[in-house]
């Protein structure tokens, strides 16, 4: 018990909050410029532009079937080969960027997939573009119907900010590391935190999306 | 490219086994386990469906590094000496089978209801009847989802290379460091995991689409 109290010291727990700040900010850009990427690729491989979406296709299908840690490990130590040297938090962002947007796009796509096709007929019958039928009409549909696929996704993404702990990001599980590094007794307590920590976070996201769910269904 | 694939070729090929060895046990026992708390989860009892509920939520929002990890360093300290691919696998099998347990619970209740009642009333107990008439049918629907989750073992068995697993990505980065050629080490790598889970993920894709006609 007594390790318990020991390791929950104000400087311990501080030292994890600095942590899981970093977990939140890597997360919150990365859903951010991954949904919009992801968006955009998922439509592009939809509309069925000659060459462009097969291109789109074959790419996206590649970066969804290689580990998110293989990404990470080439934008870090790979790209500064080909004479770009990012740091470590942007090589991170840039690594789940590029995979989550790959499995957004096509989360986004079988949604385009799944709207009932009357409705860009009749978007278009009423004098819409291709264009506008598909922003005003067909898109905003395909993303009411994948909410909860999306928000799953966006969990797994904030539990795997965590494999950045690999290239010493300074994130969550990598403060914990560094605090039960110093003292092997305060492991146990260590991993109870941050599973907590990680856990009221995933958690609290997935209840948000089956209210989202229920209130748009 | 070719000079790496042809010089550290015997270590490429073991990580791929060690890879594809750890996946496929992952994948028995998670199933395994996962199924049970599945069954928790439909059963008239309401501690076993509270017990199911807490297990497949707790493991689904930890991340599967914490996990592994966490058998990593404690169970040598605390229980018994076990190497790194042991203890990845172990973490690896926990993870996966609270999704699985969520995708068998899904195929047990899109199983009509009636065909329960109908083997009940012929005269089977409810485990007969879970097991004979409800999982199979349950097992049919869920094969596609239960692929996927195999590729995402393959990738995620990645993070036995944190716990020096001497999986593919654990070679990855040993070839890496050996050859200092870091850009084609990785994407030769990338070619060994694309092997095994592009053919599947289109396998899989034909599957939903043929059970969806």
């Amino acid at each position: 018990m007594q390790n318990f109290i020991d390791a929950y010291s104000w400087v311990n727990l501080r030292f994890l909050l600095e942590g899981l700040w970093v977990t939140v900010e890597v997360s919150v850009v990365s859903i951010i410029a991954s949904f919009i990427i992801g968006s955009v690729l998922g439509v592009l491989r939809y509309v069925k532009i000659k060459y462009l979406s097969a291109v789109v296709g074959f790419v996206v299908d590649i970066i969804r079937n290689l580990p998110l840690i293989l990404i990470i490990f080439f934008t870090y130590f790979g790209l500064p080969h080909l004479g770009f040297k990012p740091g470590i938090l942007f090589a991170t962002i840039l690594a789940m960027t590029i995979f989550e947007s790959a499995m957004l796009a096509e989360i986004i796509r079988s949604g385009i997939l799944a709207v009932d096709s009357g409705q860009m007929e009749g978007a278009r019958a009423n004098g819409m573009t291709y264009v506008q039928a598909l922003w005003h009409i067909v898109f905003p549909q395909a993303i009411k119907k994948t909410i909860p696929t999306i928000v799953s996704q966006f969990i797994s993404l904030i539990k795997d900010t965590s494999l950045a702990t690999i290239i010493v990001l300074p994130e969550l599980l990598n403060h914990a590391q560094i605090i039960y590094g110093q003292n092997s007794a305060y492991i146990i307590p260590m991993f109870l935190m941050i599973a907590l920590m990680y856990f009221i976070i995933c958690y609290a996201l997935s209840v948000l999306s089956r209210v989202l769910d229920k209130r748009l269904a | 490219m070719i000079t790496i694939l042809t010089h550290y070729w015997s270590e490429l090929v073991q990580g791929l086994g060690y890879t594809l060895l750890s996946s496929l046990i992952a994948l028995i026992f998670s199933t395994m386990i996962g199924t049970m708390f599945a069954i928790f989860e439909v059963l008239p009892n309401r501690l076993m469906r509270v017990i199911g509920r807490v297990y497949i939520e707790i493991f689904r929002n930890i991340p599967l590094l914490v996990i592994a990890m966490f058998f990593y360093v404690i169970i040598p300290l605390y229980v018994a000496k076990i190497d790194g691919f042991t203890a990845g696998t172990i973490g690896l099998t926990i993870y996966t089978s609270s999704f699985i347990a969520e995708t068998v619970r899904a195929g047990i209740q899109s199983v009509d209801p009636g065909q329960m009642e109908g083997a009940r009333a012929n005269g089977m107990t409810y485990w007969q009847a879970m097991s004979k008439i409800v999982l199979p049918q349950a097992f049919k629907i869920v094969i596609p989802p239960l692929g996927n989750q195999f590729i995402n073992l393959v990738k995620n068995s990645s993070v036995l290379a944190f716990v020096a697993g001497f999986d593919l990505m654990y070679q990855a980065n040993s070839i890496a460091s050996l050859s200092l050629d870091t850009i084609n080490s990785y994407m030769v790598v990338g070619g060994f995991y694309l092997v095994i889970t592009l053919p599947l993920s289109y396998y899989m894709r034909h599957l939903e689409k043929q059970l969806a006609k």
